[in-house]
């Protein structure tokens, strides 16, 4: 799905961020991200959704190598990418619906398959009943959920969330996370950045611990969840 | 759902504002220098037109009997080019020279020349010099005016009038693509985030400069049509001021229904120029996005 080899990344001629960064993604596998502040996390994910090219190393994703695939067919990779960013991005002259219905509108997906798939996707995460409402005028948990909705609607193969749980109060945070594992459950391999410890103790899988730009993967025992 | 609503909220764009009024003002300026420079060019053919096929031949006072004239017409309509020589009565030339010289003087006996009109077949070049010597030789002093020293200098005058109002237009549409660059320059910026989001979603460089195609092509339009209207309004105006003018001496102020139609060339080119230009500008700067 997704790996990457002796990965490096600075910006301009700054020091490097990122220092031989290698892992592996597995189809369908479900991953935190995590680190200190700074430790390179924005950049990590920034770099599996194809919002950067690494200074050095390898990047595979769904079988390409990225630095060897030309420009013009980037765009059809980054569609099987969804991101949720930690400050939603919602575009807020847009209502929910058509927040949500970007990605199909800009994969050039018909106007009637959108109409469809977005209603029941916004109904699904529980907003059926604010589907015209513009991102102004929804809470903070409603808004997460509108640009959950906005990374799964093309049914990525791979779904980046940065601190998804960080705005929102524990319960939504729980809900939140049920939402992902549902997702993983139907086949998406998931990467979640975050800095709560509860959450990776919670869910205990596998964890990618960023550390002043050098990358351990690691396991953690999960708690039993009622 | 979205109802042709763009992704970008360019209607918050305070840069775009300005748009519509700058292509105004050039379509208005490119529409006047375009109506100046067709006058000139279709002044510049009827005097080609009618004077080209022409030549007058003036037979000196003293020698302008019947009989020099009736040779001369004669020798004339035997010189190969010629359709037509026929004497020009003296009503007619008198007519001609009474603006310039007064109804008295030439009463007074002034000795005026004879004229003889020479029309040529279409497209017949006849050498005027090899003409006046043999016509000179059977009647001495005949002189031939093929009215090229003047023409041609007129003309000479007219073409550069007429490129210098085509350089003028080309500085106007160079003008309106700067303009269009640094407004799509500055939607770039002010929506840097958003097109950022739609790049990582996937969409191609071609979807979101459409975007920036059709905001442009919209603005454009509304300052075309403005502009348009008030060079029409003011060609009208001067269509309208110069009829009332008569004077050998200025062309015709006036468009024909063609050439009132060619004038939308103007803001049509406008419009194209202001999308072609944020579109080229938007894949310019898209480019450097990974």
């Amino acid at each position: 799905m997704l790996r990457f080899e002796n990965v490096g990344m600075r910006y301009g001629i700054g020091p490097e961020v990122l220092r031989d960064v290698s892992f592996s993604l597995a189809p369908g596998s479900f991953h935190f991200l995590t680190g200190a502040s700074g430790a390179g996390k924005t950049t990590l994910l920034k770099l599996m959704y194809l919002a950067l090219r690494p200074t050095r190393g390898l990047i595979h994703l769904l079988g390409r190598d990225i630095s060897m695939t030309p420009r013009h067919e980037l765009p059809a990779l980054r569609r099987q990418v969804g991101v949720v960013f930690q400050d939603f991005r919602l575009i807020d002259h847009l209502s929910a619906v058509e927040n949500v219905a970007m990605p199909l509108r800009v994969s050039g997906v018909l106007h009637a398959e959108v109409d469809a798939h977005v209603r029941e996707l916004l109904s699904w995460v529980g907003l059926g009943d604010r589907l015209d409402a513009r991102p102004s005028t929804l809470s903070g948990g409603q808004q997460q959920r509108v640009a959950i909705a906005r990374a799964v609607i093309n049914r990525p193969r791979l779904l980046l969330a940065d601190e998804p749980t960080g705005n929102v109060d524990d319960r939504i945070a729980l809900r939140l996370m049920h939402l992902f594992e549902e997702l993983n459950k139907t086949g998406t391999t998931v990467v979640i950045a975050t800095h709560s410890n509860a959450l990776l103790e919670e869910f205990g899988h596998p964890v990618l611990q960023l550390d002043d730009g050098e990358l351990d993967v690691r396991r953690t025992p999960s708690r039993s969840r009622s | 759902m979205f109802a042709g609503r763009s992704d970008l909220p360019f209607e918050r764009d305070q840069s775009t504002r300005f748009l519509p009024w700058i292509v105004a003002l050039m379509v208005f300026l490119g529409a006047l220098m375009f109506a100046g420079a067709l006058v000139v060019s279709s002044t510049i053919s009827s005097w080609d037109s009618t004077l080209t096929g022409r030549m007058t031949v003036q037979v000196p006072h003293a020698a302008a009997d019947d009989a020099a004239i009736d040779k001369l017409v004669a020798m004339l309509r035997e010189t190969s080019g010629v359709a037509r020589a026929a004497p020009v009565p003296d009503d007619i030339v008198r007519d001609l020279l009474a603006p310039w010289l007064g109804e008295g003087a030439i009463d007074a006996g002034l000795p005026v020349p004879a004229l003889i009109d020479v029309e040529l077949a279409p497209g017949a070049r006849v050498n005027a010099a090899l003409l006046a010597a043999r016509l000179s030789d059977a009647i001495p002093g005949t002189a031939v005016d093929d009215h090229r020293a003047w023409l041609s200098a007129l003309i000479d005058l007219g073409r550069a009038v007429e490129f210098l109002a085509y350089a003028i237009l080309a500085l106007i549409a160079s003008a309106a693509v700067i303009a269009v660059v640094f407004t799509t320059r500055s939607g770039l910026a002010v929506h840097a985030t958003i097109i950022e989001l739609l790049h990582q979603m996937g969409a191609q460089d071609r979807y979101i400069a459409g975007q920036f195609q059709l905001q442009a092509m919209m603005l454009a339009a509304r300052g075309g049509v403005a502009g348009a209207a008030a060079a029409a309004g003011v060609l009208f105006a001067i269509g309208w001021l110069a009829r009332g003018i008569d004077s050998a001496f200025l062309p015709e102020i006036s468009l024909s229904p063609f050439e009132w139609i060619a004038l939308l060339i103007v803001p049509g080119t406008a419009i194209v120029i202001a999308m072609l230009t944020a579109r080229l500008t938007v894949l310019r700067a898209l480019a450097r996005m990974p």
